[in-house]
């Protein structure tokens, strides 16, 4: 029971706060979750809606559908709380890729902005000669066969040595782009709307927004991305992400082949970055290379560390609040990345962990 | 990060293809000219990235931003010198290192102090993160702060502006003296490592902070000491890229960090010679791609040499993982 009011309770809450208009009312609502959610952290209420939860499980998924649905219905008209929402559903199946590889396989990735950046140049090219459907399918594709060059080095390297290949890979893309007359150069290139099996999302239903067309398509692939997510995670497939990542030496000892983990986990990132990218970039109609610098890497890799490393809710929950509140934060619109460079640095210095850490894995469940 | 302060080098493929139709002697100078001072630049940036990482094994990932800081620490103590009345360059110049270095200096004491080592313990990529939002933060600061921050800056001549003609090539004075600057304040940080005895307690602390420690070696104080060292030596190489391009902006230090940190990890980390090696290598690279690429193939942009010089990195590192000189480490299981 706790658990269903959790949900209706951040229903709520995401239903006024995409709703606030005036400043005073944003800033309230922010004080009230600084203050409440530790409050309520610290008389265990949260503990016990998340157990409820764990303990009723359909229960728990149809609230939440249920919850998602309404917010859609309440907003179906409104361009921009649709598009903040469709955002963070293309962020959030693209950070879920990078809970796999760093979260999950221990494998650091600097340069998620550019694989994202793959799948929208994917999709400006082949969007105008492909079904839509198989353009993002091949975005997905076309970003993990990039991220293949990147495999040796990073199978080669540990530590620093691991990151400064992502971050050099970063920054190549965004200069390979922008000097590419074929891709556009610096303005960049059109993209053509996504069109479903005829299904054009670009024209609205009746008085809906269009952009809630994306909304839908966003739920569907985030909902597919998470269902993956979480199974693989409590596979035996995980199982072998996890012991690669905590320990290298170990897995080798025991036979399990550490190179093939962490290609199958970079991959298989790459490729959830790839589909975001494509259907992201089908969504806002233009790719550039000012969308993919090493700034948005580090915001995807914020949005990891802040909802709690291997976490896929804190992903969700991260992604909401790094893409949403600047916007909404109108006064504070000049200072957004200062904002998140300190809210960064504040959570890592008082909570390491993040927002919602991931939980021990449960052998009796 | 097109508007970068290594974006900005002999730019034009018509140089470029000038140099292939014929061998321009003079030209080649020019290029070699500007890579050795590049490379002097990394390798100031490079340098301390690696000094960091020997004794607290971290990135500190804002370093350069603080070089940024540095340039505009510079640029501001320019302009109250001179409202001050102070006319003559030298001087002027004196006061703008000065104030600069000192400045940094103290930022970089204070980011260890309050960042980095209260997160000693924690996973390395906290840290890296961590002070990669630190570099942002100070980015954004000044582009916020600095009256008119977001635009570019003119930066002083305050170097003399002669050039001496050597046949078709001429060698500009003020480039030499930046180069001879550098390459003497490297010589300088070597010689504080190996010569004294601040030096002596670094190195002790790199090769293993707990011996150190029981040697009576105040560990805190060395790590704040070898920050200060080397956030000194980025606001100078900041200063430096002032002078030389005669423009500075809040973001020079985004890509001058990435490559200061691509430079000390092909050289290998930790090591100082590894660390020059790699800023010269770099810049080598950055050179190779704008003049002879275009050359080997036709309708290259000379644009794509950051593109090259990054590419040969990532090759580089399936090759020689830790570096040129290998960091020496030995793995208790």
């Amino acid at each position: 029971m706790t658990g269903f009011i959790g949900i209706a309770a951040i229903a709520a809450f995401s239903y006024f706060f995409l709703h606030a208009e005036s400043q005073p009312a944003v800033l309230g609502l922010i004080a009230a979750a600084v203050v409440g959610v530790p409050l309520l952290g610290r008389f265990g209420w949260i503990e016990r809606a998340s157990r409820s939860l764990e303990a009723n499980k359909l229960g728990g998924r149809i609230a939440i559908a249920i919850a998602l649905a309404a917010i859609v219905w309440l907003f179906r008209e409104e361009n921009f709380a649709m598009l903040m929402l469709a955002s963070v559903l293309f962020y959030t199946v693209a950070c879920l890729g990078l809970t796999v590889q760093f979260g999950y396989a221990g494998v650091v990735n600097f340069a998620g902005a550019a694989f994202l950046g793959v799948g929208g140049y994917t999709s400006a090219m082949l969007a105008p000669h492909l079904p839509h459907v198989l353009v993002l399918v091949v975005g997905g594709l076309l970003a993990a066969l990039v991220g293949s060059i990147l495999i040796l080095p990073i199978l080669r390297t540990r530590g620093h040595y691991a990151a400064l290949i992502t971050v050099a890979f970063g920054i190549l893309f965004r200069q390979f782009v922008e000097v590419n007359d074929a891709l556009g150069g610096p303005q960049g290139l059109q993209v053509k709307g996504l069109d479903l099996f005829g299904w054009d999302l670009n024209s609205p239903i009746g008085e809906l927004s269009f952009y809630t067309n994306y909304v839908l398509v966003g739920l569907a692939l985030a909902a597919l991305a998470f269902m993956l997510v979480r199974r693989l995670e409590r596979s035996w497939v995980g199982l072998n992400l996890d012991a690669v990542r905590l320990d290298e030496t170990a897995c080798a000892v025991f036979g399990i082949d550490v190179a093939r983990w962490k290609i199958l986990a970079f991959t298989f990132g790459n490729f959830f970055a790839g589909v975001a990218g494509a259907a992201y970039a089908m969504m806002t109609g233009f790719v550039a290379p000012n969308s993919f610098t090493f700034a948005d890497s580090l915001i995807m890799v914020s949005i990891v560390l802040l909802g709690g490393v291997g976490n896929a809710w804190g992903v969700a929950l991260a992604a909401a609040i790094m893409l949403v509140l600047p916007e909404k934060l109108q006064a504070l619109q000049e200072y957004r990345f200062l904002l998140y460079a300190v809210l960064v640095i504040a959570i890592l210095m008082v909570r390491p962990q993040g927002l919602i850490p991931r939980r021990a894995r449960d052998y009796f469940a | 990060m097109g508007d970068l302060g290594g974006q900005r080098v002999w730019q034009g493929p018509a140089q470029a293809e000038a140099l292939t139709r014929v061998v321009d002697v003079g030209l080649l100078g020019q290029y070699v000219a500007n890579g050795l001072m590049l490379g002097v630049i990394y390798a100031m940036v490079a340098v301390g990235f690696t000094l960091f990482f020997g004794v607290l094994d971290v990135i500190q990932f804002s370093h350069g931003d603080v070089l940024t800081v540095g340039a505009f620490t510079g640029l501001a103590t320019f302009i109250a010198v001179q409202a001050a009345g102070i006319a003559s360059p030298w001087l002027q110049l004196l006061f703008v290192i000065l104030a600069a270095s000192a400045a940094m200096a103290l930022l970089g004491a204070l980011i260890a102090k309050y960042l980095v080592l209260p997160l000693r313990s924690a996973p390395p990529l906290n840290i890296l993160l961590l002070t990669l939002m630190l570099g942002a933060a100070l980015r954004e600061c000044v582009r916020l702060f600095y009256p008119q921050g977001a635009n570019p800056k003119p930066f002083p001549r305050l170097l003399p502006q002669d050039s001496l003609a050597l046949g078709s090539f001429t060698l500009r004075v003020d480039n030499l003296m930046l180069l001879a600057g550098g390459v003497a304040a490297i010589v300088a940080v070597h010689l504080v490592i190996t010569r004294t005895r601040l030096g002596l307690a670094i190195r002790a602390v790199a090769q293993d902070a707990e011996t150190a420690r029981i040697m009576g070696i105040h560990f805190d104080r060395v790590v704040l000491l070898t920050f200060a060292l080397g956030s000194a030596l980025a606001a100078l190489a900041g200063v430096m890229n002032g002078l030389y391009y005669n423009e500075i902006n809040f973001s020079i230090g985004l890509l001058l960090g990435v490559i200061g940190f691509s430079a000390a990890v092909v050289g290998g980390l930790g090591n100082i010679y590894g660390a020059i090696l790699g800023g010269f290598l770099f810049a080598a690279l950055q050179t190779i791609g704008a003049v002879l690429l275009p050359g080997i193939f036709p309708g290259l942009p000379s644009a794509y040499k950051d593109v090259f010089a990054f590419a040969v990195v990532i090759g580089f590192m399936a090759w020689r993982p830790t570096g040129l000189i290998a960091e020496r480490t030995a793995e208790r299981v």
